[in-house]
C-alpha cells in the first residue's frame, strides 16, 4: 500500500478527520462483520473520538460504531 | 388459526421492548440446540389467532460469520415462519435497511416495524411511509415500544400478512453481477437439493463466498459449474455489500425528505465521557455513584427488613408455647423469609441504578473507556461493571452481566464474579485479621489483601477460562453507540420491578428452602443441642467434624468447619456460626484456633472456596448447569490450592 497516496490506518486517524475506506484486512469473518455496520469501501467516515491505546469513535453511514484499535489498524482509508 | 412468527433487527433498535409488549409474561427463555445462545419465545393472541413468537438474536446482517447469524439465519431458511417482523430504528435508515433487503432476499414474509418512531418524529425526520412499502413491496408500521404507539397496528398488520403474499421486488446488482445471478439461478433450479432454497438469494451468496453455503455447494454435481461462474465477480462480498448500500441509497433518497442529523450533542458528550485521559476517571466516578446507590442508598430498608424479622421472630419465640415450633417460626420460617427479602433492596437498586447507566446510553461508553485493560486479561469492556457490582454482592454483580450480549464473554463474566470480594464475607475478614495479628496495620494490610488476591484470581481465572473453554478467541471490539438519551425514571422502575421480581420468586424460594435445612442441621437432635444452643451437639458440628481430615492439614479445627458449612448459605453466617461455638466471647476463641498463618490461610479459603447458595441460584439461571458446576469444582478446588500455598510458603520463610 502507498502511504505517500495519504493511506493509512483507521487506527492513526485524528478527531475531526474524514477519509474513505478503501480497503479492509482483516479477512473473511472481520470483513463480514464490517459490512453489516455500515464499514464497507468506499464508505464515508468521520472520526470522532480516538484514544492513544483504546478504541476509536466513528461516524459511519449515521450511526456511531466504536473499532478497537486491533481492527483499526486493519482499515485502511484514503484521508479526504 | 396458529403462525410461527419472528422478530428480527439489529442490536439496540427496542426488540426486546416491543417482544415484551407482545409477550408479556407468556415468554420462555431456553437455548438454541447446541449453542450457548439464549432462545426467547412467547406466546401473544392476536384477533383470534395464536401467535407463537421467537425472538431472533440481535444482528447487523445474516452472514454465516457469526453464531448469531447463522442461528437467525437457519431459522428463516428452515423453520419458514409465517410472518417474519424486522424491527428497525427509525432513526438510521440506511444501517438498518442493509438487515431487511438480506431478509427479503431469502423470500421471507416480512412486516418492517419502524420503531423509536418518536424520536424520528421529534428530530424533525420526515420518512414517507407509502412510498417505502412501495419500494420494499412489504407492509411498514411505526411504532413506538416504550409507548406502545403502534403496537396494535402493527398486530393488525402481522395478522394480515399471515395469509397474504407479498409482493416480489428485485434489485439490480449491477449488470455484471445480475449477469452472474441470472447464470447461477439456471443451474440451481435444476439440482433437487436446492429446492428449499431461494434461488436468488442462493445465487447471492454464492457469489459472496459464503462458507456454509459453499459447503452445501460441494455436495452437489454441479459444483464445479456454479463456482467457475461465481468466480467472475471478484471478491463477490465486498461487491455485493457495497451495491446493497447503494440500492439503500436510492430507496432513502426517495423515502426520506428531511433529515436532521442530531447527534452534535452525542458527539459532545462523547468528547467528554470517552475521553483518553479523563474517561476512566470518569467512569470510576459514575461508578461509584451507582455503588453507593446500590449499597448505601439501600442498606437502611434491609436493615428495617432485618429488624423487623428479628422482632417478629422474638414475638414468635415469647408467645409460641411449644418450644420446637416456636424456634421452627422464628429461626426457620422467619430468618428464612428475612434472609431473602434484605436482598431486595440492593437487587432493585441495582436494576434501577442499571437502568439508568444503559438507557441514558452510558452503559456502551463504559465499555470503551474499560476494553483496552479488560481485552487485555480476556475479559469484555462491560465485564468491569459486573466486577465492581460484586465486591458489594455477588449477586447484582452477576445480575450486571446481563448487559453483555456475546454470551462467552457473559459465561466468564459470571463465572469469575465470586471471586470478587463481597461485602458479607468482610466481617469474617475483620473477626480473623484482628484476632490474629498483633498490629491493627498488619490487620488492615490482611484485610486488604484479600480484595487484591480475589482480583488477582479472577484475571488469571478469566485467560483460563477464554483460553480453555472458549478456544481462546478474545473478543475484538466493534460496538454500536446509541445515541444518549435522558432516561426515563418510570422505564427504570418498571425494569426494575421486571427483572426484580423474579428474585423474590426464584432465588426467595431456594433460599428460604436451605435456611430451613440450616435450622435443622443446627438445631437438631433437639434434645442434645437443648433446641439449637449447643450447636456442638447438632448435625451440623457432626458434619464438621466429617469433613475436619480435609481440614487438618490446614491446621483448622472442626469449629472452622462447620462455619465454612454454613458460609454456604450466606457467608454472614460464618461470623455468627464462631460466635455460636464459641459462646460469650468469639474473638478470645478465635484466638485459639488459629495461628496468624493457619488463620490468613481461612481468610483465603473463605473467600474463595463456594459462592453462597444465592449466588449459585442465580449464577444456575443465568448461565446455566454446565457452568455453574465448573464454577463450583474451580472455587473449591482453588481454595485448597490457594490456603495451601500460603501455608507452604508461609513455613517456607519461617511464619507460622
Ligand atoms: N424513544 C424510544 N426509545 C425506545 C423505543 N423502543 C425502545 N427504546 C429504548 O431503546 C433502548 C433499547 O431497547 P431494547 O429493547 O433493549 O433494544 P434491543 O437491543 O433491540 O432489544 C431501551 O433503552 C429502550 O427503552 C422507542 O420506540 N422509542
Amino acid at each position: 500500500m502507498n502511504m505517500t497516496n495519504n493511506i493509512i490506518p483507521l487506527a492513526f486517524m485524528a478527531p475531526g478527520e474524514r477519509g474513505q475506506i478503501v480497503e479492509i484486512r482483516g479477512g473473511y469473518g472481520m470483513a463480514k462483520r464490517l459490512y453489516g455496520m455500515g464499514l464497507t469501501p468506499n464508505s464515508v467516515i468521520e472520526v470522532i473520538v480516538s484514544n492513544p491505546a483504546g478504541p476509536i469513535l466513528v461516524n459511519v453511514r449515521g450511526s456511531r460504531v466504536a473499532i478497537g484499535k486491533g481492527m483499526a489498524m486493519k482499515i485502511f482509508v484514503r484521508r479526504i | 388459526m396458529k403462525a410461527k412468527v419472528a422478530f428480527i433487527g439489529n442490536p439496540n433498535v427496542g426488540k426486546t421492548e416491543l417482544f415484551n409488549r407482545f409477550t408479556g409474561q407468556h415468554q420462555h427463555v431456553g437455548n438454541w440446540p447446541g449453542v450457548t445462545v439464549e432462545k426467547k419465545v412467547g406466546k401473544c393472541v392476536c384477533y383470534g389467532n395464536e401467535l407463537e413468537i421467537v425472538d431472533l438474536p440481535g444482528t447487523y446482517s445474516l452472514t454465516a460469520y457469526s453464531i448469531d447469524e447463522l442461528i437467525a439465519r437457519n431459522f428463516i431458511i428452515e423453520e419458514k415462519p409465517d410472518v417474519v417482523v424486522d424491527i428497525i430504528d427509525s432513526t438510521n435508515l440506511e444501517r438498518n435497511l442493509y438487515l431487511t433487503l438480506s431478509l427479503l432476499e431469502m423470500d421471507a414474509n416480512v412486516v418492517v416495524a419502524l420503531n423509536m418512531w418518536d424520536i424520528a418524529r421529534n428530530k424533525g425526520m420526515e420518512i414517507d411511509v407509502k412510498k417505502l412499502e412501495e419500494l420494499l413491496g412489504v407492509p411498514v408500521v411505526t411504532t413506538v415500544a416504550i409507548t406502545g404507539e403502534g403496537i396494535e397496528k402493527l398486530k393488525e398488520t402481522i395478522v394480515k400478512a399471515i395469509k397474504g403474499k407479498r409482493r416480489k421486488i428485485e434489485w439490480s446488482y449491477g449488470k455484471d453481477v445480475e449477469e452472474v445471478i441470472k447464470e447461477l439461478q439456471e443451474i440451481i433450479s435444476k439440482e433437487e437439493k436446492f429446492k428449499d432454497y431461494p434461488s436468488r438469494w442462493l445465487a447471492i451468496k454464492i457469489i459472496e463466498g459464503d462458507e456454509e453455503i459453499i459447503k452445501k455447494i460441494e455436495e452437489s454435481k454441479y459444483k464445479d459449474e456454479l463456482l467457475k461462474i461465481a468466480s467472475r465477480i471478484k471478491d463477490g462480498e465486498t461487491v455485493i455489500a457495497e451495491r446493497r448500500y447503494k440500492i439503500i441509497g436510492k430507496i432513502i433518497e426517495e423515502v426520506l425528505k428531511k433529515e436532521e442529523e442530531e447527534w452534535s450533542f452525542s458527539d459532545m458528550l462523547d468528547h467528554v465521557f470517552l475521553h483518553p485521559i479523563f474517561g476512566i476517571p470518569i467512569f470510576l466516578a459514575l461508578m461509584y455513584v451507582a455503588f453507593q446507590f446500590t449499597f448505601s442508598f439501600s442498606a437502611p430498608f434491609s436493615d428495617m427488613i432485618d429488624t423487623f424479622f428479628s422482632w417478629l421472630g422474638e414475638i414468635a419465640k415469647n408467645n409460641i408455647s411449644n418450644a420446637m415450633m416456636a424456634s421452627f417460626i422464628s429461626d426457620a420460617v422467619l430468618a428464612g423469609v428475612g434472609s431473602v427479602l434484605v436482598f431486595v433492596p440492593p437487587i432493585f437498586s441495582l436494576f434501577f441504578a442499571l437502568s439508568l447507566l444503559e438507557n441514558s446510553g452510558y452503559l456502551a461508553r463504559a465499555a470503551v473507556v474499560m476494553d483496552r485493560i479488560m481485552h487485555k486479561i480476556g475479559l469484555h469492556g462491560k465485564s468491569i461493571i459486573s466486577m465492581i457490582m460484586g465486591f458489594g454482592c455477588n449477586i447484582p454483580g452477576i445480575l450486571a452481566a446481563r448487559t453483555i450480549e456475546n454470551k462467552r464473554d457473559r459465561i466468564i463474566t459470571v463465572m469469575i464474579n465470586p471471586l470478587m470480594s463481597c461485602s458479607a464475607r468482610l466481617p469474617v475478614y475483620i473477626l480473623l485479621a484482628g484476632v490474629i495479628f498483633k498490629s491493627s496495620a498488619m490487620a488492615g494490610a490482611a484485610v486488604f489483601s484479600m480484595y487484591l488476591l480475589g482480583v488477582g484470581l479472577a484475571i488469571i481465572m478469566a485467560m483460563i477460562f477464554r483460553k480453555f473453554l472458549f478456544g481462546g478467541e478474545p473478543p475484538t471490539f466493534i460496538i454500536e453507540l446509541p445515541r444518549y438519551m435522558f432516561p426515563k425514571i418510570s422505564n427504570a422502575a418498571r425494569d426494575m420491578w421486571e427483572k426484580g421480581k423474579w428474585f423474590i420468586i426464584k432465588a426467595g424460594t431456594f433460599i428460604f428452602l436451605v435456611a430451613i435445612i440450616v435450622w435443622f442441621l443446627s438445631s437438631f437432635p433437639w434434645e442434645a443441642t437443648h433446641g439449637g444452643v449447643y450447636i456442638e451437639n447438632s448435625y451440623a458440628a457432626l458434619l464438621g467434624h466429617a469433613i475436619e481430615p480435609a481440614l487438618r492439614p490446614f491446621g483448622w479445627r472442626w469449629q472452622a468447619g462447620v462455619a465454612l458449612f454454613f458460609g454456604f448459605l450466606a457467608k454472614e453466617a460464618i461470623v455468627g456460626t464462631f460466635g455460636a461455638l464459641a459462646g460469650e466471647s468469639a474473638s478470645v476463641a478465635v484466638a485459639t484456633w488459629f495461628t496468624p498463618l493457619t488463620g490468613f490461610a481461612y481468610m483465603a479459603f473463605v473467600l474463595i472456596y463456594f459462592p453462597c447458595v444465592a449466588t449459585l441460584i442465580v449464577m444456575l439461571r443465568e448461565i446455566g448447569k454446565k457452568y455453574t458446576l465448573i464454577t463450583i469444582t474451580y472455587t473449591i478446588s482453588l481454595a485448597f490450592i490457594v490456603a495451601g500455598l500460603i501455608e507452604l510458603i508461609g513455613y517456607a520463610v519461617g511464619i507460622t
